[in-house]
């Protein structure tokens, strides 16, 4: 309740049903990754809106899972450039791994699949969200299944680039700009 | 004030007109979907796009506000093109099963997709199917039709009070829903059907009853209410298959109540089509003539009494006191549930505000009544006060469920009293209010000490100056079409509670009145439509005509008088009322003195002036009224339990038989929010 004050705080007075947002993520946190019924009402009662308006919001984001999720949330990302980088075969991948399709949950609750539209890291496509935090990414269909191991073993495999690399630096190490640099007569450092 | 030009033609409006209505002042017709007079602007259905010069792309008219100088193409080929673009959208997912579908010949998206749409789609891929909702047993849905114009969502949000609809995930997947599956628990909920522009919302009792070109439309005014909504009656041959909304700002502006849209298959059943006469104890049918005959004989001597029913025309009303003045009665009654007030002064009587007055008010007081219950639209209108102006709102009686927040005062005449001494926040509130409103009802007054809460009520409105040139804030609010009509006449004689007080008693339609307090011996003439209780103790049946089947005036809650007109016959031997009182009173050799209904209505205005002016009306001198007086410390009753039963119509509707175990009965949670 306390941090629910502290988000509807930041709204001017009268306006607090602006903080419905932050409040479904609150929610969602707070219970396993999803939002049941009973959530949107009490939100609907604090922030003294009618709950249609509430559950409008939440069916209207898909990060707001309105059903509950397996253990491990996977929401691989289909968009266009993790697409043309092999996504197509890293869902492939898992499906065959997992014996789920996507959209469905596993029969032991530990992992769903989910499909999204882009996250934002398309230098390292393709790429998984996992629980709705951390990317791993640069997926092939051989190291996105030792993900998933690690995943089910309970060792929580790093997250970022899956082939070694340091963020979005390119494939092939630093090449650009070195040249460049050294044509313009800048010293190495 | 903005002077535009809208094809051509030169137009100034007042600030804030938007292009649409600049133009249909014009009498310029620009298609739309989900912009409605009545609601807030979305802007979502695109429908509207006309061509502003100067302007980079077409603007969509509903919500684009005239500016000076502006010059609008509403048929320019740039519009016609945007417009036939949005239609081939719509259209995509729409399931253009029109010969199913009960809205065609009246739809919106049927008559626009004509001027406007392709004559063929070029969409090939697979339509979107989609679930229909559960909205109780008035409304049906068929939501694949949706084209997500939202107008549902926005009328149950701003003029129903209901937050139940709303619009539910997005892209492709969004429709429109309700909170988890629930019905629509509002007394409105049946102008939804009007408001949507396609088939997804129809209407359920009436779903595959007729196409709208094969009725035949006659424009009158509702009875189930004291508000006298405007309608129109859509029959086929005898028989009235619907009932519509009709425009009138000043009363029900462009929604009707669900018992008046629902109630009309109680048309059908229960029929009085013959007169009938009391035989060894047994109802048996007559003719007229032996009905008429029975009468002359038994009342012979006897003190006889009338009462007049909820839902009785003025026209029977005069004829009946001429009637019993012939006869020298001195027994007359139009207050069958005995509320007790004073019946000499208008202003005492009277909703001397008027309805869309109502929005002009600042603070109401509502003593002893529920308006959602006992007028739907007095209490839309006081919705759409709250809404505007988040005006305060106190209640003095039990409390009950309105869809606007309200502050709780009392129970009783003794918090009335309180506000009297200036007492409670309340009074506050009323003395600092510029148009304060006090709405007296019929719970406050159904007891034997009416006449000095009356006075009571009065001495409140003087006190905190709700009575003044140009405002009157004192209002009763009845329930019976007939009343304000029968106390304008003037039917009301002798003492309270006449029924049990003669030997001889006319009943014109008068059902709720308590039958058990009849006296045993005494002989009861019920003329009326209805098989319902009072039908059952007559002695002689004289069948009626309902308010679908005469021309007849009503007077509404206002003082308004309007006029109903014939749709279809009474069936079979029923014959219209005020023609059934003056052939009696031949029989009984009192002819009445008018054979034409112009001449009745000659009558009508000889008796009251107001009759005169038909759809106006006219302020009442306030003087003083009701008797001052020791007031009970019983708190107040409401008098409505069931909104879906009050009268013998809606009693015999199956409709409304089952609203009310959808909604009385088993009453599921309402939504709590006012937002």
């Amino acid at each position: 309740m306390k941090k629910a004050e502290a988000h509807i705080a930041k709204y001017p007075k009268g306006k607090q049903a602006s903080a419905v947002m932050p409040l479904l993520d609150l929610a969602q946190t707070q219970h396993d990754g999803w939002i049941p019924e009973a959530a949107m009402e009490e939100i609907g009662r604090i922030l003294d809106m009618p709950r249609i308006k509430v559950f409008e919001v939440a069916t209207f984001y898909t990060m707001y899972n309105l059903q509950p999720k397996g253990e491990h949330h996977l929401q691989l990302c289909t968009t266009t450039p993790c697409w043309l980088s092999g996504s197509a075969e890293v869902v492939k991948a898992c499906e065959k791994h997992l014996g789920i399709k996507m959209g469905e949950t596993t029969a032991d609750g530990l992992f769903s699949m989910s499909d999204v539209e882009c996250l934002g890291a398309c230098v390292n496509a393709p790429v998984i969200q996992h629980n709705g935090d951390d990317l791993y990414e640069d997926l092939t269909p051989k190291n996105v299944i030792e993900v998933l191991d690690g995943l089910k073993s309970g060792k929580k495999p790093k997250h970022g680039s899956q082939t070694g690399r340091t963020t979005s630096m390119g494939v092939k190490g630093a090449t650009c700009l070195h040249e460049l640099a050294e044509k313009a007569g800048v010293k190495k450092c | 004030m903005p002077k535009l030009t809208i094809d051509g033609m030169e137009v100034t409006v007042e600030p804030g007109t938007s292009i649409i209505q600049a133009a249909e002042q014009l009498g310029i017709e620009i298609p739309r979907f989900c912009y409605h007079d009545k609601l807030s602007v979305p802007a979502n259905c695109r429908m509207c796009l006309v061509e502003v010069e100067k302007s980079p792309k077409p603007v969509a008219s509903c919500a684009m506000p005239c500016a000076d100088g502006m010059n609008v193409f509403t048929k320019s080929a740039i519009a016609q093109k945007a417009r036939n673009g949005v239609m081939e959208m719509l259209l995509v997912n729409h399931p253009l099963d029109c010969p199913i579908c009960d809205q065609a010949g009246e739809c919106d998206l049927q008559d626009q997709a004509v001027a406007y749409g392709f004559d063929r789609s070029r969409y090939n891929e697979e339509k979107r199917a989609v679930k229909d909702k559960e909205l109780g047993p008035l409304v049906k849905t068929v939501m694949t039709r949706c084209i997500q114009c939202t107008r549902c969502v926005r009328f149950g949000e701003e003029i129903a009070g209901v937050n139940e609809l709303g619009v539910i995930g997005r892209g492709e997947h969004l429709e429109i829903g309700t909170y988890v599956e629930q019905m629509a628990t509002s007394e409105l909920s049946g102008n939804l059907i009007d408001v949507c522009p396609v088939g997804a919302l129809t209407s359920k009792p009436y779903a595959f009853t007729a196409r709208p070109w094969e009725l035949r439309r006659t424009e009158s005014i509702d009875v189930l209410d004291a508000v006298g909504s405007n309608i129109r009656i859509d029959a086929r041959g005898g028989e009235v298959l619907r009932i519509l909304p009709r425009l009138n700002e000043d009363v029900n502006e462009e929604w009707i109540s669900d018992k008046t849209r629902f109630a009309v298959d109680g048309l059908k059943n229960q029929r009085l089509d013959m007169p009938y006469v009391r035989h060894h104890g047994k109802l048996q049918p007559a003719t007229w003539q032996l009905a008429f005959d029975a009468i002359a004989e038994n009342i012979k001597g006897k003190k006889i009494g009338a009462i007049v029913g909820d839902l009785a025309d003025c026209e029977s009303i005069i004829a009946l006191k001429d009637l019993m003045k012939a006869l020298g009665s001195l027994n007359l009654e139009c207050r069958q549930d005995a509320a007790q007030f004073d019946t000499s002064q208008p202003a005492g009587y009277l909703f001397n505000t008027t309805i869309a007055g109502i929005e002009k008010a600042d603070a109401i007081l509502l003593v002893g009544t529920n308006p959602r219950t006992e007028a739907a639209l007095v209490n839309a209108r006081i919705r759409k006060t709250w809404l505007a102006n988040r005006i305060k709102i106190g209640v003095i009686g039990p409390q009950m469920d309105l869809n606007y927040p309200v502050k709780h005062l009392g129970a009783g005449p003794e918090t009335l009293e309180e506000l009297l001494n200036g007492k409670g926040a309340f009074a506050d509130v009323l003395s600092k209010a510029k148009n304060p409103m006090i709405i007296l009802g019929a719970g406050a007054l159904k007891r034997a000490d009416g006449m000095a809460i009356q006075a009571l009520a009065r001495k409140v409105a003087e006190k905190y100056n709700m009575v003044r040139d140009g405002w009157n804030g004192f209002n009763m609010l009845h329930i019976a079409a007939s009343r304000v009509g029968a106390l304008a006449l003037g039917f009301v004689e002798g003492t309270p509670e006449t029924w049990s007080k003669v030997n001889a008693l006319y009943l014109l339609g008068a059902d709720e009145i308590p039958i058990d307090k009849i006296d045993a011996k005494a002989f009861v003439i019920y003329q009326g439509h209805h098989g319902d209780k009072a039908a059952a103790r007559a002695d002689v049946i004289l069948p009626g005509a309902a308010y679908t089947e005469k021309n007849a005036t009503y007077v509404n809650l206002e003082g308004r008088p309007q006029t109903a007109r014939q749709a279809v016959f009474p069936p079979l031997d029923a014959r219209e009322d005020w023609k059934i009182l003056r052939a009696l009173s031949e029989v009984l050799g009192k002819t009445l003195s008018y054979d034409t209904l112009a001449q009745v209505r000659e009558r009508l205005v000889k008796e009251n002036a107001l009759f005169g002016a038909i759809g106006v009306v006219q302020p009442a001198k306030w003087t003083s009224f009701g008797k001052e007086g020791k007031c009970d410390k019983s708190p107040f009753v409401l008098p409505v339990n069931n909104f879906y039963m009050t009268d013998p119509i809606t009693r015999a509707s199956k409709t409304m038989a089952e609203c009310t175990a959808a909604f009385v009965m088993s009453p599921k949670k309402k939504a709590v929010a006012h937002g």
